[in-house]
């Protein structure tokens, strides 16, 4: 079952230098308990494709749906079932770790209690209970993400968007985090939609892969189906497939530097 | 909701306020280095007012505390959007107005502060004014933070880097003190400076809390103080409250 669909979704943005047509028209489909790696090249409309289907950001065309809500007409049943963590992350660095946990559950309208029982618990399910009392500045980099996650977890969402998530991250920190993401779809049926530039990463975690440039879908299937698509056999590298969709050759070994 | 989700905003502000005590002494210094060092150099100076210099002083410091504090409140802003906490709490169901008025009214609140430590101040200094009027004020200081602070946050999601915002701030506020007559009456001055600094806002705060520090409440000065500083408000909030809600946009 589809839970989140979109139709011709686009946005252009208005600059000093006339109109940028940041994503063009995408047509996607992402099933209900599914990861879903969302890959592309720098400026290929990822991070606004994002932003629209969090309500961050007001589409200019097109429509879609995620978890049965329409992202035009109810944008507040959008916000109640997905959970969304920015590449920048999200807490005030002055603030302790609970105060942000039970800030965020009080966003969501829990009650003061229950906010921090659920704090709590979310502290227990992603490691974080010997530093409730930390403030989120003094973090390591793994713990900030693992906070970050948990913050966008408050409410129990159906739809899990994560923007480069394991950008920075120590290889150990990295496979927590991918251990955490398949937990989440294992045992609480959650859909992932996540970012990434690492290719192994998308390769070792997605179910299905969306490869997007220059603002549309240029390609989608199985890591697998598109490795024998584009790269002429299940055991190519991604990175050649992923090279051969968006027709970005690697640079020429003489090519001379732009500058020295 | 909109109770509920301002409440919880507010609260998050003021613990963060609470926890900056320097900055939150910091604000009172520069209109408490114009009433030691300035106020006195008025005190045998015909004013043109009634009541003492300081009856025509307090209410301009008041005001320059509101105008200069409350513009620069969106610098907060600029720091979060960085942080990615603004977009944090807009992908949650919390309400957009609440996002802005939680903010505001945390900086009405501490310039209220600001404003008892500055009269008390004052009164040490030799200001005498009627209670009621000293209160009266404080209700001006407030109106004009929440209304000034609206417009900065507005202005902060807009521009979004302290580069930007801190010149154009400090563009808009400067101007703003010289013509509105917060140091001296407008009336001092020759015809062409007095008419100009009628199409500041500030102007007729400035006049209103002035006549209250003299006891006369109810005044011409009074009335079109009130109106326009709650006209005033209302536009900015509405301003401020449309740019929270399509931020991004």
């Amino acid at each position: 079952m589809a839970i989140i669909s979109t139709a011709g979704l686009s946005r252009t943005f208005a600059t000093a230098r006339g109109p940028v047509e940041a994503v063009r028209g995408i047509d996607l489909t992402v099933h209900e308990g599914e990861i879903l790696g969302f890959l592309g090249p720098n400026g290929a409309g990822k991070t606004t494709t994002l932003r629209m289907l969090t309500t961050l950001l007001a589409p200019t065309g097109g429509a879609a749906t995620v978890a049965g809500h329409d992202l035009a007409t109810d944008a507040a049943g959008v916000r109640r079932a997905c959970g969304y963590v920015a590449q920048s992350g999200g807490v005030d660095t002055q603030i302790s770790v609970r105060e942000e946990l039970v800030t965020q559950g009080r966003l969501y309208r829990l009650s003061r209690a229950r906010a921090e029982e659920r704090a709590d618990e979310l502290a227990r399910d992603l490691d974080l209970t010997g530093l409730l009392d930390r403030k989120c500045g003094a973090l390591s980099g793994g713990q900030r993400r693992r906070l970050d996650i948990a913050m966008a977890l408050t409410h129990r969402p159906k739809v899990l968007f994560l923007d480069e998530p394991t950008t920075g991250l120590d290889p150990g920190s990295r496979a927590g985090l991918w251990d955490l993401v398949r937990r989440l779809r294992d045992e609480q049926g959650t859909t992932v939609f996540l970012t990434t530039h690492y290719l192994d990463e998308a390769d070792a975690l997605s179910d299905r892969l969306v490869v997007v440039d220059g603002g549309v879908v240029v390609a989608e299937g199985t890591p697998s189906a598109l490795k024998l698509e584009y790269g002429g056999s299940v055991d190519a590298p991604l990175q050649d497939t992923f090279l051969a969709i968006t027709g970005r050759a690697a640079a020429p070994a003489d090519a001379a530097p732009v500058a020295v | 909701m909109l109770f509920h989700d301002t409440a919880l905003i507010y609260g998050r502000y003021l613990r963060q306020s609470l926890r900056s005590r320097f900055a939150l002494l910091f604000g009172v210094l520069m209109p408490l280095l114009y009433l030691l060092f300035f106020g006195p150099l008025l005190t045998g100076l015909p004013l043109g007012g009634r009541g003492s210099s300081w009856q025509v002083l307090v209410p301009g410091l008041l005001l320059q505390l509101g105008l200069f504090g409350a513009s620069f409140a969106g610098f907060s802003v600029i720091i979060e959007n960085g942080q990615g906490v603004v977009e944090r709490m807009r992908v949650t169901p919390v309400g957009r107005p609440a996002l802005l008025l939680g903010r505001v009214l945390r900086d009405a609140t501490v310039f209220a502060f600001q404003a008892v430590l500055l009269v008390l101040a004052a009164v040490a200094m030799g200001l005498r004014a009627p209670l009621f009027g000293v209160l009266i004020g404080f209700a001006f200081v407030a109106l004009l933070t929440v209304s000034l602070a609206s417009l900065s946050y507005a202005l902060a999601m807009k521009v979004r880097t302290p580069q930007e915002f801190g010149p154009t701030v400090n563009a808009l506020t400067m101007p703003s003190m010289l013509l509105s007559g917060l140091m001296l009456p407008m009336t001092l001055g020759p015809a062409w400076l007095d008419v100009l600094s009628h199409l500041m806002p500030f102007r007729y705060l400035v006049d209103a809390v002035r006549d209250a520090y003299v006891g006369s409440y109810a005044t011409e000065h009074m009335l079109y103080g009130t109106l326009v500083a709650l006209a005033f408000t209302a536009l900015a909030v509405t301003a401020g409250t449309r740019v929270f809600r399509t931020a991004g946009a």
